[in-house]
C-alpha cells in the first residue's frame, strides 16, 4: 500500500484542472515512475493525488494543421521510439527516451513526466531543448504554449501554475525539417542509470553539404536545469563542416555550461566528456544529414 | 479521509475479474492478495529490480509502481498464465530450468515475462537486442549468461529454427 491520502482520478485534461482546483494541495500523477517511489521514500508521504493516467486523449504523436509535431504528454517513452513520426522527423528524440532506465520503466514513464519532474538528467529534455520544443498547458484560464527553455524555472521547478497541467510538446516545423541530429547518454551503465551527462547536438546543412547552416546542442546535468550551449552554436553556424570548427565548437561549450561536483563525476571530468561528446555528436549529426567531416581545404 | 475503495473490473490471465480495491493498493498488491498471484514478487518495490513484472496489453510494466486502479479495464498476464491447463510448463519455463537459469527462483517470473514479452513479437533479436530488451532485470544468482540462452534458444526454436537453437552454447559474451 502506498500512502496515499487520496486519489482522484481525472477523466479528462478540463477535469483535470477541475480537480486541482478543488484540491490545491494534490499533486498530479502520469506514470508514476517517480511520484510513487518518491512516495516510498517518503518525500511525498500522505499527499492528495490527482492520477492523470486514464486520459487517453493526452496520448499519441500526430501533426498539427501547420506541420508541427505534437506529442501527448502521456506518451510513454516506447511509444515515441516506435512511433512513425517520430523515426521520420526527429529519431534522435526515439533514441534518447530509448535511454531510460529499463524496458519496462519506458513503458510507464511518459514524456510529461520526464519534463515537468524538472530534472536536469532527463533523457528526453536535453533533445527537446536542442529541437525547440514549445510546451502545451493548460489552466483555468485555458491554454498557453511555452518555449520549453521557459518551461524550467530552476532544479526540481517548471513553469505549472496552481491548476495548471501540461497537455503537449510541440517541434514546429521550421524546428525539425532539414535537421539532422544525436544523442549521447554518458552514464555508469547501460539500463537503470542516470546521465552523468547526456548532450544532443542537431545539424542544418547547405543544399551542397558543405556549410552548417545551423547548429544547435543542449546538455541535461551541465547546470541546474537541461541548458543549451549558445556560444558554441555561434561559433559553428554558417561555418563550413570541416574538423577545425568541429573541433572549435566542442571547445566553446565550455563557455556556456556550468556542471558541478557530485558524487556520480567532479565537474572537471563533466567538463572534459561535455567537450568530447559535443564533438562526437556533432560528427554523427553531420554524417546523419548526408555530410562528410573535411580537413581544412585552405 | 476514510478509506476510499473503487471497484476493478480486468481481465487476468484471461479471466474476467473484478473486486473492491483499495485505492492505495499498488498492482502487486491487487494480484498477490487480493487474487494469491504470487509469482508476482515484491522485491525493491520501487520498480528497479522487475520481479514483480508482468504484461498489461501486451507490454510489459512494473507492477509495484503501478496503481492496482490503473488496471481497470486491462488484460493482464502473469507467469500463472503461462502454464497449460493441467499444468504443463510452457517452452520459455521449461528452457529456464533446462539452462539451469533459475537458482533461487525469485527473479524468474519477472524475468519470464519479459521474455514472453520479447516472444510474442515472432521476430529474431540481435543478441544485443536480447539483452537489451531483459536488462530491466536484477538477478543475483546466475549471473544472466543461462537466462541470456533459455531465452534465445525458445526465441529460435519458436522460428522453427532447430538447429540455431542448439548451437547456443556457453560464452556468448562479445565485448
Amino acid at each position: 500500500m502506498y500512502d496515499i491520502k487520496a486519489l482522484y482520478e481525472a477523466e479528462s485534461a478540463e477535469h483535470a484542472v477541475r480537480l486541482l482546483i478543488e484540491h490545491p494541495e494534490a499533486q498530479i500523477i502520469a506514470g508514476g515512475s517517480d511520484v510513487l517511489v518518491q512516495m516510498r521514500e517518503g518525500r511525498r508521504a500522505g499527499k492528495e493525488l490527482v492520477s492523470i493516467y486514464g486520459i487517453d486523449a493526452l496520448r499519441g504523436v500526430s501533426y498539427e494543421a501547420d506541420g508541427a509535431i505534437r506529442i501527448g504528454s502521456l506518451t510513454s517513452f516506447s511509444h515515441i521510439t516506435r512511433d512513425p513520426i517520430i523515426q521520420k522527423h526527429i529519431n534522435v528524440l526515439g533514441e534518447a527516451v530509448d535511454m531510460v532506465g529499463g524496458p519496462q520503466i519506458r513503458n510507464i514513464g511518459t514524456i510529461g513526466g520526464n519534463t515537468c519532474n524538472g530534472v536536469t538528467s532527463a533523457d528526453s529534455a536535453s533533445t527537446l531543448h536542442a529541437w525547440d520544443a514549445i510546451v502545451e498547458i493548460l489552466g483555468p484560464e485555458g491554454i498557453r504554449r511555452i518555449p520549453i527553455h521557459d518551461f524550467y524555472i530552476k532544479a526540481g521547478t517548471v513553469d505549472l501554475r496552481p491548476g495548471e497541467l501540461q497537455t503537449a510538446l510541440i517541434i514546429p516545423k521550421a524546428a525539425y525539417e532539414g535537421y539532422y541530429g544525436h544523442y549521447i547518454k554518458y552514464a555508469m551503465r547501460n539500463a537503470m542509470d542516470i546521465a552523468t551527462t547526456g548532450c544532443s547536438v542537431n545539424v542544418k546543412l547547405s543544399p551542397d553539404k558543405k556549410i552548417m547552416e545551423d547548429v544547435r546542442i543542449a546538455y541535461g546535468v551541465a547546470g541546474p536545469v537541461p541548458m543549451r550551449a549558445p556560444q558554441a552554436e555561434e561559433a559553428a553556424k554558417g561555418k563550413p563542416a570541416e574538423e577545425t570548427y568541429v573541433k572549435a565548437f566542442a571547445q566553446a561549450v565550455l563557455e556556456d555550461i556550468r556542471p558541478r561536483d557530485s558524487w556520480r563525476a567532479s565537474k572537471a571530468f563533466r567538463q572534459h566528456i561535455a567537450v568530447v561528446l559535443a564533438e562526437r555528436a556533432l560528427r554523427k549529426s553531420i554524417e546523419l544529414a548526408g555530410g562528410e567531416i573535411h580537413e581544412q581545404t585552405v | 479521509m476514510s478509506r476510499q475503495y473503487k471497484l476493478v473490473s480486468c481481465t487476468i490471465n484471461g479471466k474476467p475479474v473484478e473486486k473492491m480495491v483499495d485505492v492505495r493498493a499498488s498492482l502487486t498488491d491487487m494480484l498477490r492478495d487480493d487474487y494469491r498471484l504470487t509469482s508476482v514478487k515484491k522485491g525493491c518495490e520501487v520498480g528497479e529490480c522487475g520481479a514483480c513484472n508482468v504484461i498489461i496489453n501486451g507490454e510489459c510494466f512494473n507492477s509495484c509502481i503501478y496503481l492496482a486502479v490503473w488496471a481497470q479495464g486491462k488484460e493482464i498476464l502473469t507467469l500463472e498464465g503461462l502454464a497449460g491447463p493441467n499444468g504443463e510448463l510452457s517452452d520459455i519455463q521449461q528452457a529456464f530450468m533446462d539452462e539451469a537459469a533459475v537458482q533461487c527462483g525469485f527473479c524468474s517470473p519477472g524475468f519470464i515475462m519479459s521474455a514472453v514479452e520479447i516472444l510474442e513479437e515472432k521476430r529474431e533479436l540481435s543478441d544485443e537486442d536480447i539483452r537489451k530488451r531483459m536488462s530491466g532485470h536484477l538477478c543475483r544468482c546466475t549471473g544472466y549468461e543461462n537466462i541470456f540462452r533459455a531465452v534465445k534458444k525458445t526465441m529460435l526454436k519458436r522460428l522453427g529454427k532447430e538447429k540455431e537453437a542448439e548451437a547456443v552454447t556457453h560464452c556468448t559474451l562479445k565485448v
